[in-house]
């Protein structure tokens, strides 16, 4: 038996970690006192007060302990973790407001019922928004299924062909990752729906989204086909693979966890794509099982409608569809990422 | 301290051409260059079959690029570019109309960092090359437990063939990496530096598994080691560069390059004076 007991001597001691408490609650205090004394006021106003006044706390109880460096370190330490707080607070906001409006417009009916009997204005017991979910899942699958072959493909060009247009076709595809969605959709519009189909279908809207999705999914998929070691292209073709098979057996088995991942990037960039929608599907408020043909209703499309009926119900309904709609996207990057994290082997 | 001479002398000697092989590889004159790097100069050497042949030098001296023009695997690199002929069985393996898919299958490479393929188990990773070549076998698991064996890992495998190659230690997987180039039945296997990145233990199991693989192919094996030149080859090329292209100062039995060498900046080398 040994006498010797481990310690964590870099560990803060009960004193420092007292006297940080007290500065934070001091800093707390002073900002509360200020606020009020001053002309400033709102929430913000206690924010920065605070900010300011921890900040300064901190780095002059380092300089009193440790001398000047001690106190820039302390300063800034409590510059970062403030400034990350600070990203994280609209976030937080933006999903504790969306939970709160939209918890109330959450009942059965809205799974099960679409807006073919009813009106935004109507009582909430009255419609639902399942020809909305419908139709975005089915915009969402037709974009998927155009949009993954040809950015995978594309990838493939830049990573594995690299041909004489590696470098055009990289900066188009950065520069279309910038293109406004309004922009795919009146494309569409001017090339497609005018001149050829000549009515709303939920095609329309899904070639405009796949507009969108393909510059994520190419540009995802090329950085993670980098990723894969040139050793295996090599040990593949020294096997007597050519480049396809070498590619299409090593290569993209090896990236199949990364490319999923692109593949729910790329999802989960259209999913709450509202522009191109208004001008391409009609946005129906019936469940259309066709995508092809009559105007097809998506989660967007019916919270823009229902806000701009106005009435209590309707700002209800819409902020029901948008919990409905973040939480459906919530779902999707949780996915990307046990996916994209999870090992292959086992 | 027994010197390397010594050990050469104590293999076994072999006269190439004894085993009835092809008429095994050929490099006429071969230069290389990278963009306009003259990286290789004239080199040309015979490989006799069924012989092991050590390719030994100071880094840079181009013997790795050397080898990945015998299989042409140097084109890989985009600004590549070389001149000479490689003739397997008399044919330049560079004539217009050749298959090159074809000249990798008939000379296998391992390479300097294990490499088992990650998404495929042991046992998928040895028969890999059948599948990437659209190569038919009656029997695979036959196959799959001969080139285990020849590549000396089949004992500590054979119970989890379905595991990952990723789950076997760096002798392991380059042990893995040689049965798996033995699996599309080359008739040249070129190494490049298999031992370096592996402990003594396992630089020992695939010296042996070199002389008895030597039974029945040719061999070219890239080694900084010089006792691992002496142990495992019938052959030793000495390649230098003095700053310009690489070149062979001098090729012979290994016994007579460690014990007598010809040229004086060989002798240097081998007996550790420089590089």
């Amino acid at each position: 038996m040994s006498s010797v007991k481990p310690t964590k001597p870099w560990v803060a001691s009960p004193r420092d970690r007292f006297r940080d408490g007290l500065i934070f609650v001091g800093a707390l205090a002073a900002s509360f006192a200020i606020v009020e004394a001053t002309a400033l006021k709102g929430k913000l106003a206690y924010f920065f007060t605070f900010f300011i006044i921890l900040t300064i706390a901190n780095g002059v109880s380092g300089l009193l302990r440790y001398g000047l460096p001690a106190a820039k370190d302390a300063a800034l330490k409590t510059l970062v973790g403030l400034g990350a707080l600070l990203t994280v607070m609209p976030i937080a906001s933006i999903l504790a407001t969306v939970i709160s409006k939209g918890y109330k417009g959450i009942q059965l009916n809205l799974f099960t019922q679409d807006m073919s009997m009813a009106t935004p204005t109507d009582p909430l017991t009255n419609g639902g928004i399942l020809h909305a979910v419908t139709g975005t899942l089915t915009l969402v699958a037709l974009s998927l299924v155009m949009s993954v072959p040809l950015g995978i493909l594309t990838a493939l060009y830049l990573t594995e062909i690299r041909g004489k247009f590696t470098k055009p076709i990289k900066f188009l595809v950065q520069a279309m990752s910038g293109v406004p969605s309004i922009v795919a959709g009146l494309f569409i519009l001017s090339a497609v729906l005018y001149p050829i189909t000549k009515g709303y279908s939920g095609f329309m809207g899904a070639l405009a989204l796949t507009i969108l999705m393909i510059p994520t999914v190419a540009r995802t998929s090329e950085e993670v086909l980098n990723l894969i070691p040139q050793d295996l292209r090599e040990a593949g073709t020294a096997l007597g693979g050519t480049q396809w098979r070498t590619v299409a057996m090593i290569v993209l088995p090896a990236a199949r966890s990364g490319l999923i991942t692109a593949m729910i990037l790329g999802v989960a960039r259209i999913a709450g794509e509202t522009a191109p929608l208004l001008l391409l599907t009609g946005g129906g408020d019936k469940v259309n099982p066709n995508a092809f043909n009559g105007p097809m209703g998506s989660l967007p499309y019916y919270i823009w409608k229902s806000f701009n009926a106005g009435s209590p119900e309707a700002i209800t309904r819409a902020w029901a569809g948008l919990l409905v709609l973040v939480v459906l996207i919530l779902i999707l990057f949780t996915t990307a990422r046990y996916l994209g994290t999870r090992k292959v082997s086992r | 301290m027994t010197s390397l001479s010594d050990v050469a002398n104590s293999m076994a000697p072999r006269v190439p051409g004894t085993r009835a092989l092809g008429t095994g590889l050929e490099a006429r004159g071969i230069h290389a260059w990278f963009g306009k790097h003259h990286a290789l100069e004239n080199i040309s050497l015979d490989f006799a079959p069924g012989t092991v042949t050590a390719l030994i030098g100071p880094s840079g001296c181009g013997k790795s690029t050397f080898i990945r023009t015998l299989n042409r695997m140097h084109e890989f690199i985009p600004s590549a570019a070389m001149a000479g002929e490689v003739l397997l069985d008399g044919k330049d393996v560079y004539a217009p109309g050749t298959d090159v898919t074809k000249i990798r299958l008939q000379i296998g490479m391992v390479f300097q960092k294990p490499n088992p393929f990650p998404s495929m188990t042991i046992g998928e990773n040895v028969l890999s090359g059948l599948k990437l070549a659209q190569l038919k076998v009656d029997n695979k698991d036959d196959l799959l437990e001969e080139c285990l064996e020849r590549a000396g890992l089949w004992k500590e495998v054979k119970d989890r063939l379905g595991a990952h190659g990723g789950s076997l230690s760096g002798g392991q997987q380059q042990r893995l990496c040689i049965a798996r180039a033995l699996a599309v039945k080359p008739q040249v296997l070129l190494m490049d530096e298999p031992c370096s990145a592996l402990d003594p233990g396992s630089t020992l199991r695939i010296e042996e598994t070199i002389r008895q693989l030597s039974e029945t192919m040719t061999i070219v094996i890239v080694t900084h080691n010089m006792q691992q030149a002496a142990r495992v080859s019938d052959y030793t090329a000495f390649f230098l560069s003095d700053g310009g292209p690489g070149q062979m100062v001098e090729v012979a039995p290994t016994a007579e390059i460690f014990a007598r060498p010809k040229d004086k900046r060989t002798e240097d080398y081998v007996t550790g004076r420089f590089g």
